[in-house]
């Protein structure tokens, strides 16, 4: 017995030693110098390694920057502003500023507003059911529901919420890593600048079908009526297959648009109701203001007996 | 159209009707035979401790599931079932109680649960259970009630025909001078051996193999090989020197290679999943299972040779391939 | 004399395959003609390849057979109306697909063909086109695989550049349960499918032709065999009843143990397969000038009253044929348009028949639902199955973690979605389902 024990114990020494002296030797002949700024990039890092950047990992972000040393491209929405401030530092280059973004979700066909049309058998997973078909309720273009975001987002900024069915996104936990975006099969999330008091109005629907069409699929579908353009005093609504975006970069936040929408499908976050209201009431008076305009216009054309029509 | 919603999901659209609770269910009526064969020779021993062994291994996963890892507990999936009749079938009928339910914790909170449960484990639950005890409570595990049907719980115990030989050849005897005191090879095949509950009869375990490949619950690559290649191997020590080495036949009938073989190295979770990497570990687990018992310490070898395989499945699965279609070069 | 062909040993396909139970209900219902539908609504891409280009209008009157969509280069396909009537709206309809694509709807009034169409039953054996005329006459015709991957006909009857075709195969085997339309058209069309298989050997230029059908049709194999006694050049060939092996691959495997190498085509081992049911339609399209405005559609399931085997007019609603077999059962969970093995689940019975609609199956939902999954056990029983001689459990843990790289190395690529592993993981792993995606991200890392 105790020769199984000293064997044993010998063979494993000569084995750790073997192993060891290998290790060195391969670590040696493989060493390489690596620019030291690298590792003061990574320290600075939020080092989650959540690819937001666009680069494979925070590594990769470091080697990246220290590499062409232009912070105008390369920005670490993680960590933001301050953390690129710091990565500047260490570079010695200037930083650059960048917006703080968040993602939104432009979907709002919950449960109630948009009725199953088949159930879904497959595995719980949106890509494989987006690759399936166009989904399990009359909308092609909606949410399905099944969480690949969620599953996706590495901060846990991200929970289905049971009774709509559709994915929310926690305000404060959002990094803006992009990687719920990329996992969406129905381009359902985007990053949205996070705005001012966190304040940012979007329409919440991607439904290109024809007004009625989009309407028997889904009670809130965005129908193009265009009225919300109609109304937005910066040109930021535009209407694009049956369906109405909003230019982050060109809205003001003036809110007037949110109530010219029968289904109430733009959203606005972070308003007041007081605030919506005013918003509202505002609009109503500039359009009648316009409207008099118009007539007064109008009147006066016919009075010159102009027949030039007035847009 | 009717009322109700269609259902649409990718094809296949059906499944075969051999989903893991039938296999398991499957696995457990092979074991049957087996189980008769150990009452018939031991009596209420045998149902004793298979009754608790089962009892403790499900209640063992019933415990963990609900208040360690708080799922659903897995029970009805039947594979703690088959833990718990797989370890009985390893021990002696003798065994007191506190030993198994040590025993049944081993198998299915270290064996099974700690992994992540059914699926994830890579040693056979059963044996790191058998394993465990054998290195615990050494004297327990190998004192062998013999094999005659007394209905009382306390029977006389003796040594295995394995542990016969070993120790007769220890003290310098030869095989031939061994073999009268053993039972004949007819009483190896039918079970009137001494020994652990399930190893017992050869011809009860043979029928659970022909269930199971009838059901095509496993295919026949690692009992087949494995018994094989103990045959063969020990054959060509036997022919070299037949007063040092037992007859193949002998090797093949004793001890747990016919349970190893056709229950414990055929565990799905455990074994290779391509039929070359089957072959490859079958003949692994027989070569080891020989040389133990020729050369190693203990007079039984099985469930350190099927152990040991198992340690290598991640590698025989990652290097043994299928052959694939369309791409010979 | 030849070799019986029942006398002939029994080949398969060497690597995988699985047994599902057959259930060939409608085996013994002959081929009826469906009532004429009021409206069809005909998809104008019903095939692999470039989507045809409509040509009429709103409002357009049409005959049948007349052009309503223009095929657009060489790989697509030409699309026919297959009613007369007056064209309705042309718009995105939900397809068998599962997603919308452009069809146009015909209004259906009376029954008038164009003239040059021949209509007649009657056999005509004589085959007067040149290879290139057949190749164009194919076109014309606008068929295409009607074993369901819907590729141009046309195109799989001209030789490659470059490659020698020395057998052509005829896909006989049917081998998905329940269905039984090329069964059915054996036994009723056996003599036009083989003067199709002539004209298939002159486009070719082949002198040797096998039918490959699966043993459970024995009846159809005696069939042939008796029309093929003095036959030097085509035969028979019986096969054991295995699925997939009606996939290309397999069926080269079984009948002339040649492997189709990975990324290949059949051509590359001198092959060209044909389904019986294209056969018959290239046989109606170069001998009786028809194109392909009609197809048999096997009409199934276990709870359906009246298992039939229907020609329908491609663009016929599902629901139509569904309510000439009895209705759709109570039991209904899925409506599959296809087999049980690779068919796609419709959710809307409106969806119209299709060039490539082999059968619609309707599955009870106790039958269909997918059971409670379990972990990988490593059974290594889908490794077993597959045809292909991949590790499907293997592919489904890379495709979760998406490892696309790793699952290219695989060979996930080679994958014929023949759903064998799904079909037989006893811990109901949606492996295929994991694999199809897997298969398109790989696809986009190139
Ligand atoms: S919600 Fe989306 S963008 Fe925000 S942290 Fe999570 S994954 Fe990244
Ligand atoms: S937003 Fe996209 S990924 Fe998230 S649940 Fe909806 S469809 Fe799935
Ligand atoms: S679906 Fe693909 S992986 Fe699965 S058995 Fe068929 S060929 Fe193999
Ligand atoms: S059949 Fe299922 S359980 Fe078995 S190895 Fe394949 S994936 Fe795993």
């Amino acid at each position: 017995m105790n020769d199984v024990v000293i064997y044993t114990v010998l063979s494993l020494t000569g084995i750790g030693l073997l192993a060891a002296v290998v290790l060195y030797y391969v670590s040696k002949k493989f060493h390489v110098t690596e620019d030291e700024r690298i590792a003061r990039v990574e320290a600075v890092l939020p080092n989650t390694n959540c690819g937001g950047c666009g680069q494979p990992g925070c590594h990769a972000f470091a080697e990246a920057v220290v590499k062409s040393g232009d912070l105008s491209v390369l920005h670490c929405p993680v960590g933001g502003n301050p953390v690129m401030k710091q990565v500047a530092e260490v570079l010695g280059v200037k930083a650059v500023e960048k917006d703080p973004y968040i993602a939104v979700v432009r979907c709002s066909g919950s449960f109630e507003y948009r009725k199953k049309t088949n159930v879904y058998d497959g595995a719980p997973s949106c890509a494989i059911a987006a690759q399936l078909y166009s989904g399990d309720t009359g909308c092609a273009y909606g949410c399905l529901g099944m969480g690949d975001c969620v599953v996706a987002c590495d901060f846990e900024a991200m929970y289905m919420d049971e009774k709509t069915g559709l994915p929310v996104i926690i305000e404060d936990k959002c990094t803006a890593c992009n990687a719920c975006v990329k996992s969406c099969p129905k381009d359902i999330l985007e990053l949205w600048p996070k705005g001012k008091k966190n304040q940012r109005i979007y329409v919440a629907c991607l439904n290109e079908e024809k007004g009625s069409t989009a309407r028997k699929e889904c009670a809130v579908a965005c129908s193009g009526c265009a009225k919300c353009a109609e109304a937005c005093r910066y040109e930021a609504i535009t209407i694009d297959h049956n369906l109405a975006t909003i230019d982050p970069d060109k809205c003001k936040l003036c809110a007037e648009c949110i109530d010219t929408c029968d289904v109430r499908n733009i959203v606005a976050t972070n308003f007041s109701p007081e605030k919506l209201q005013q918003a509202s009431e505002h609009r109503q008076k500039r359009e009648e203001r316009e409207r008099k305009k118009r007539e007064e216009e109008k009147a006066q054309a016919t009075a010159n007996n102009n027949p030039e029509p007035t847009v | 159209m009717s009322q109700s919603l269609l259902t649409v999901a990718p094809s296949p659209h059906i499944h075969t009707e051999l989903t893991i609770p039938q296999v398991m269910r499957g696995v457990i009526i092979a074991m049957v035979p087996a189980l008769l064969v150990s009452v018939y020779n031991f009596g209420l021993g045998a149902v004793y401790v298979t009754g608790l062994s089962i009892l403790f291994c499900a209640g063992a996963e019933w415990i963990i599931c609900k208040y360690l890892l708080k799922r659903e507990p897995s029970i009805a999936d039947g594979s703690a079932v088959i833990t718990g009749m797989l370890l009985a079938f390893n021990v002696p009928s003798n065994l007191p109680w506190h030993i198994i339910l040590i025993g049944s914790l081993v198998s299915v909170g270290i064996g099974k649960m700690s992994f992540g449960g059914l699926g994830n484990n890579p040693f056979n639950p059963a044996l790191v259970g058998r394993v465990f005890l054998l290195l615990s409570f050494p004297v327990e595990m190998t004192s062998w009630p013999q094999a005659v049907a007394t209905w009382s719980l306390d029977g006389t115990t003796g040594a295995t025909p394995l542990g016969i030989l070993k120790d007769g050849l220890r003290a310098g005897e030869t095989v031939p001078a061994l073999m009268p005191q053993m039972p004949s090879y007819t009483d190896f095949f039918f079970g009137f051996q001494g020994g652990s509950l399930g190893e017992m009869s050869a011809f009860a375990l043979l029928i659970g193999l022909g269930y199971m490949l009838y059901r095509k619950i496993i295919t026949w690559h690692i009992p087949v090989t494995m018994i094989a290649t103990v045959f063969v191997m020990t054959g060509i020590f036997w022919f070299i020197d037949p007063t040092r080495f037992a007859s193949p036949l002998f090797h093949v009938l004793t001890g747990g290679v016919m349970l190893g073989a056709i229950f414990m190295a055929t565990d799905y979770v455990t074994s290779p999943v391509s039929h070359k990497g089957m072959i490859v570990f079958a003949i692994g687990c027989g070569v080891l299972t020989v040389l133990i018992r020729l050369f190693g310490a203990y007079p039984e070898g099985v469930s350190f040779a099927i152990l040991i395989m198992n340690a290598f499945v991640p590698l025989i699965n990652t290097y043994l391939k299928p052959v694939r279609y369309g791409r010979k070069k | 004399m030849k070799n019986r062909a029942f006398h002939k040993e029994l080949k398969t396909f060497r690597l995988g395959g699985v047994h599902p139970q057959d259930n060939k209900l409608s085996a013994s219902a002959p081929l009826a003609q469906l009532p004429l539908p009021k409206q069809v609504t005909i998809p104008i891409i019903q095939h692999i390849g470039a989507p045809a280009k409509v040509v009429v209008q709103r409002g357009d009157t049409v005959r049948v057979g007349q052009v309503i969509a223009q095929h657009e280069g060489f790989i697509s396909s030409n699309i026919h109306a297959s009613c007369s009537g007056r064209i309705g709206i042309i718009e995105e309809v939900m397809d068998s697909s599962g997603f919308k694509h452009l069809a146009v709807n015909i209004r259906v009034k009376g029954d008038d063909w164009l003239e040059t169409i021949d209509r007649t039953d009657t056999l005509v054996e004589g085959i007067s086109l040149s290879r290139d005329e057949i190749v164009a006459r194919v076109m014309e015709a606008g068929v295409v695989g009607m074993g369901g991957a819907g590729f141009p006909s046309h195109a799989k009857i001209k030789v490659p550049e470059g490659k020698t075709i020395d057998t052509l195969i005829i896909n006989g085997v049917e081998c998905e349960p329940y269905l039984t339309a090329d069964h059915r058209l054996m036994l009723e069309k056996p003599r036009e499918i083989i003067v199709g298989v002539r004209i298939l050997m002159r486009a070719l230029g082949v002198s040797r032709a096998i039918i490959g059908i699966e043993d459970n049709k024995h009846d159809a194999i005696e069939l042939f065999d008796e029309w093929l006694r003095e036959d030097k050049q085509i035969e028979v060939q019986p096969l054991e009843v295995q699925y997939p092996q009606g996939g290309e691959k397999q069926l080269i495997q079984a009948v002339l143990d040649r492997e189709v190498p990975s990324g290949g085509l059949p051509a590359d081992v001198g092959v060209i397969v044909h389904n019986v049911g294209t056969t018959f339609a290239i046989y109606e399209a170069v001998q009786k000038n028809k194109p392909l405005v009609e197809r048999v559609v096997t009409v199934t399931g276990k709870d359906v009253k009246q298992p039939s085997n229907f020609w329908v007019r491609i663009g016929t609603p599902v629901i139509e044929l569904i309510t000439a077999a009895g209705g759709l059962p109570e039991s209904t969970g899925k409506v599959v348009s296809g087999g049980p093995m690779m068919g796609k689940a419709i959710a809307d019975l409106e969806v119209p028949v299709a060039k490539g609609t082999s059968g619609i199956l309707m599955i009870a939902q106790a039958e269909t639902k997918r059971a409670e999954e379990y972990n990988c056990v490593h059974c290594g029983k889908c490794i077993e199955a597959c045809p292909m001689g991949l590790e499907p459990y293997r592919l489904l843990l890379l495709s979760k973690a998406g490892q696309s790289e790793k699952s290219k190395r695989e060979n996930v690529l080679d994958c014929i979605e023949c759903g064998s592993c799904s079909f037989v993981c006893p811990s109901n792993r949606p492996i295929l389902d994991y694999i199809r995606l897997s298969k398109t991200k790989v696809k986009k890392l190139k």
